[in-house]
């Protein structure tokens, strides 16, 4: 308590702590071998990382998931250490879902909110252990983490860098990494985490990813990252496997119906506009609000909002007729009403379907199905092409893979 | 397990103010107080043998009329004794300034000039202080969630400006963000005067008179009456304890029951619903709802488990700012001081060393970091003079408040109370020559002791800073204001709440009101 200052840093030690200014963007610790594989210089932005938006072929990458073995480097994704007795006490008041029955050695997808119940992101949480725990996300929470801690017998720290990751996803990964020397792999779950040798330390495998394909996270010291992706590499040839940028993801993620933070709705913290700010409830995560398992945080909010009715959107997948991608396109009801907006679509090379995510306001897209029309502008050379086409709402996932459960996974 | 309809934690002269209301809609409504005393910071103690005082709050200049009506208090004993006490300045160099009646309606011992500029200043503040005070018995309007009550307080507020007339309505536009050295400037130039005012602006508060919105405190205390006059104030016959004393027998008389003795560790939450207290004696208490008359800070991060509340909610209260700048001086005198410029009627009143704008700015200037003023101001109090109980015969009491003193002392009170008190000794001294050699005793109660003795976190005069940003619709947190809480069942009606503090028994009133409005 009291009055505190850091500590004054010399000339040379602020200089050093400075590396940001002269890079604009970081480079993960795969940059090497991207770089060796990048042909098509589509570079984006990932949470300040320079990150492969596709690296040779959206498409045939694309195909590299969900017929071969495809690897993509998760590192840029944020990643925060929960560590202490509470911690599992602290998971459980931060989050929606009951956190108490996550085992040790599973992960499970879910989201946290405000005060107001409005979402501020989702990620997944890993139990690690009893008392440790790896939360994974969109966006930089750590004062709100921390904020949280209060009262807790609990540590929170960043660890984005010292952890990178890789995603392995398609049918032939698991074989890969048996091939890899990844023994035992094959009895792993969904949602199980297991940790293998690695050189001199420990690769941490979870059976997860934004696919809905069979496939694998691997988390690893940054210190020994390299070696990890040439083991994998090495390893990979028989298999297939390609290195993937994000376009390829995407299109498998749309199909696997799954959202994006800040794509398929607004985080809470970032919204500018208080109307932006969701609810679970209103962007498909209502079944993660876990009302059984005691006070978590937003609770009061959620519970008010369902009471008063006052979820006011919804997001639903949309068939879309013809093979135009409806990107950003408004939703009509009867061609006349603005009633909503499109939030990601894609033509599904899988489903062989114009699919899209969206965002309605209620009723429409609640109780009323029908009659819903989507308004997409198709540029051709200079001139747009207005086309009024008819979208239906249907189920997530728009594709779902047998071999993303089955246990243990064909072999290759 | 006994049960209540209603538990009141705390009894402070809110929480006995809620109590008594509660109690006399017809519940059954039960007191926790942690001391052996009733009432909070509104007491009297022995500080020495024979001699008593009221050890933090000392003058009576807020008690507002609905609250004395409400009760009954004038029956239960409350009096305000010889009347209301005029404040005299008091300086080593100049003769004293004397404002009788309610905060100088008529002045003493300063130009003609001057007490014409003083009396329009007065009167303009008045008016303007007329527009606010209709908010101290409001709740406060949830922000997003007007009320048709709210909208008519809004627009009786309106009504009220227009009827200030154009020209006072931009001038109180104008001015009420000001700080008070400037207002003093415009209007007076006797430095006494601006002095008082300094220091009447910022008493309480973590503010000096050159702090931007320091003439709100001024406004704050104007609101106030005693004996139905603006700005008066009383020293009451038997201390603070008194002024508890006929609210603990209102609220006995209302059926209340009353413990002492009984400090509460904790408020039991079911399903997000307040059931129930535990004692620290581990005694378990039920009852249909709890009222919580202590600090907001304390009453949500020290007696609940924090992850019943949400995230912002804590970030937000734990931001709440609340390090008390006062300290307290208690001194048993051989005999009563001589000032030869004043009669003993002046003496028995209040009497302020702050001799200049400047001079309280310079007492301010230290404790922005952490040190305490090397020149006090300190506004003095000779209890015993209209109340000879309180003093054994022919000795003397004199009671006072001192800033700056913050609570986050640099170098810690541990050390830094004696070289303290040395300073305020010092000053007296000079003030008043030959008072150190009749001082049989000196308590220094600085906001760490007030702290821990009266359990009101960081000393605060206010339960909380008292400060545009955390009034009315903003206390005690912003998206909280009022008396509910995010918990069912749960309320709060301290002095953390609006208005405010002082021993006004506003944020009781205004919170059984409200708790009966709820729960119809
Ligand atoms: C140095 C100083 C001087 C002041 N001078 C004046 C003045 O001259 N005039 C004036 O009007 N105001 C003055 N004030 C302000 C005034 O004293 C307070 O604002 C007011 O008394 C607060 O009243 P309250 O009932 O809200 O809270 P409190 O009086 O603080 O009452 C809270 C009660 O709760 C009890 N409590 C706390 N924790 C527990 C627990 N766990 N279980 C059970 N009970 C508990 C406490 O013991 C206390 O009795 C002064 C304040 C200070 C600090």
């Amino acid at each position: 308590m009291g009055l505190m200052r850091p500590a004054l840093l010399s000339v040379a030690e602020r200089k050093a702590a400075q590396g940001h200014i002269h890079k604009i963007k970081f480079d993960t610790p795969f940059q090497p071998r991207l770089d060796a594989l990048m042909q098509t210089h589509e570079w984006y932005d990932w949470a300040g990382y320079r990150a492969p938006h596709s690296l040779w072929s959206e498409e045939l990458e694309y195909f590299a998931i969900r017929s071969q073995s495809a690897l993509f480097d998760i590192s840029p994704m944020v990643k925060y250490r929960i560590e202490g007795p509470d911690a599992e006490a602290f998971c459980n008041r931060l989050t929606l879902r009951d956190v108490t029955k996550l085992k040790p050695g599973r992960v499970h997808y879910t989201a946290w909110c405000d005060d107001s119940g409005h979402v501020l992101d989702d990620g997944t949480l890993f139990r690690l252990t009893e008392t440790r725990f790896r939360l994974c996300c969109q966006e930089r929470h750590l004062p709100w983490l921390l904020d949280g801690a209060f009262g807790f017998n609990v540590t929170i720290c960043e660890e984005t860098e010292e952890v990178s990751g890789l995603a392995l996803q398609g049918p032939t990964t698991c074989a890969l990494l048996k091939a890899a020397g990844f023994d035992g792999i094959e009895t792993l779950k969904p949602f199980d985490i297991r940790d293998f040798a690695h050189q001199d330390g420990t690769v941490t495998v979870s059976r997860t990813g934004f696919t809905g394909d069979l496939g694998y996270e691997l988390f690893i010291d940054t210190r020994r990252a390299l070696s990890l992706w040439d083991r994998l590499w090495d390893a990979g040839g028989p298999y297939g496997l390609r290195a993937i940028g994000y376009a390829a993801l995407n299109t498998a993620r749309i199909e696997a119906g799954l959202i994006v933070a800040n794509a398929d709705f607004i985080t809470a913290e970032t919204a500018l506009r208080a109307d932006r700010a969701r609810l679970p409830d209103e962007i498909g995560l209502d079944w993660m609000v876990d009302l059984k398992k005691g006070p978590f945080n937003g609770r009061r909010a959620i519970e008010a909002a369902r009471r008063d009715g006052k979820a006011r959107f919804v997001l639903v997948g949309l068939e879309i007729e013809g093979n135009v991608p409806a990107d950003q396109a408004i939703v009509y009801h009867r061609k006349k009403r603005e009633v909503g907006l499109v939030t990601a679509a894609i033509w599904s090379p899988t489903a062989k379907r114009n699919i899209a995510l969206a965002t309605l306001e209620r009723p429409y897209g609640d109780s009323i199905l029908n009659d819903l029309w989507v308004e997409i502008y198709a540029l051709r050379e200079l001139q747009y092409t207005r086309l009024m086409k008819r979208a239906k709402v249907v189920p997530k996932p728009f594709v779902k893979l047998a071999r993303r459960t089955q246990t243990p996974p064909g072999d290759f | 397990m006994t049960s209540s309809d209603a538990i009141v934690i705390g009894g402070g002269h809110n929480g006995l103010v809620t109590a008594a209301l509660l109690a006399r809609s017809g519940r059954k409504v039960q007191v926790l107080e942690a001391s052996d005393t009733l009432g909070g910071a509104a007491r009297t103690e022995e500080f020495a043998p024979g001699f008593k005082v009221s050890t933090v709050a000392h003058l009576l200049n807020q008690m507002h009329p609905d609250v004395i009506k409400a009760l009954k208090l004038e029956s239960h004993g409350l009096s305000f004794g010889k009347g209301v006490s005029p404040t005299v300045t008091l300086s080593e160099n100049t003769a004293p300034a004397i404002l009788h009646g309610g905060y100088g309606d008529r002045l003493d011992g300063v130009s003609a000039g001057e007490a014409a500029a003083w009396k329009a200043l007065r009167a303009l503040l008045l008016r303007q202080t007329d527009i606010l005070k209709r908010f101290l018995t409001s709740p406060p309007p949830k922000i997003g969630s007007l009320t048709r009550k709210d909208v008519i307080s809004f627009g009786g507020a309106g009504l009220a400006l227009a009827r200030l007339g154009r020209d006072d309505m931009r001038e109180f536009m104008r001015m009420i963000l000001m700080n008070i050295a400037d207002v003093a400037d415009e209007h007076l130039s006797d430095d006494r005067l601006k002095g008082l005012l300094a220091f009447d602006g910022t008493v309480g508060h973590h503010l000096g008179p050159r702090s931007p919105t320091s003439l709100l405190g001024l406004y704050y205390r104007l609101a106030g009456e005693t004996a139905g006059e603006a700005g008066a104030q009383v020293l009451p016959q038997g201390g603070m304890g008194a002024i508890a004393a006929a609210l603990a027998k209102a609220a006995e008389a209302a059926g209340v029951s009353m413990r002492t003795g009984a400090p509460v560790g904790r408020i039991e939450i079911e399903n997000g619903r307040a059931t129930s207290v535990t004692l620290e004696s581990g005694e378990t208490l039920k009852a249909d709802i709890v009222v919580s008359a202590l600090n907001p800070k304390t009453t949500f991060t020290d007696l609940m488990d924090v992850r019943e509340l949400d995230i912002g909610f804590v970030r937000k209260l734990r931001h709440m700012r609340m390090a008390g700048n006062v300290a307290k001086l208690h001194l048993a005198l051989d005999r009563l001081p001589e000032i030869d410029t004043l009669t003993p009627e002046l003496m028995a009143g209040r009497m302020v060393i702050a001799p200049g704008t400047d001079y309280v700015e310079r007492a301010f200037n230290p404790a922005k970091y952490g040190a305490f003023s090397e020149h006090p101001a300190i506004e003095l109090t000779l209890p015993s003079l209209s109340d000879p109980a309180l003093a054994p015969d022919g000795a003397c009491v004199l009671s006072a408040v001192v800033q700056y003193a913050p609570y986050h002392l640099r170098e810690g009170w541990a050390s830094g109370k004696v070289k303290f008190l040395e300073r305020v000794l010092e000053r007296l001294e000079s003030t008043l020559p030959g008072l150190r050699k009749t001082v049989r005793h000196a308590e220094l109660l600085t906001p760490v002791d007030i702290e821990t003795r009266y359990r009101m976190p960081g000393g605060h005069w206010h339960h909380g800073e008292l400060q545009a940003d955390q009034m009315f619709v903003s206390r005690p947190i912003a998206g909280h204001a009022g008396y509910d809480t995010p918990v069912d069942g749960l309320y709060l009606c301290g002095a953390g709440t609006h208005p405010g503090g002082g021993v006004s028994g506003l944020p009781g009133l205004n919170a059984a009101r409200h708790i009966l409005t709820r729960e119809a």
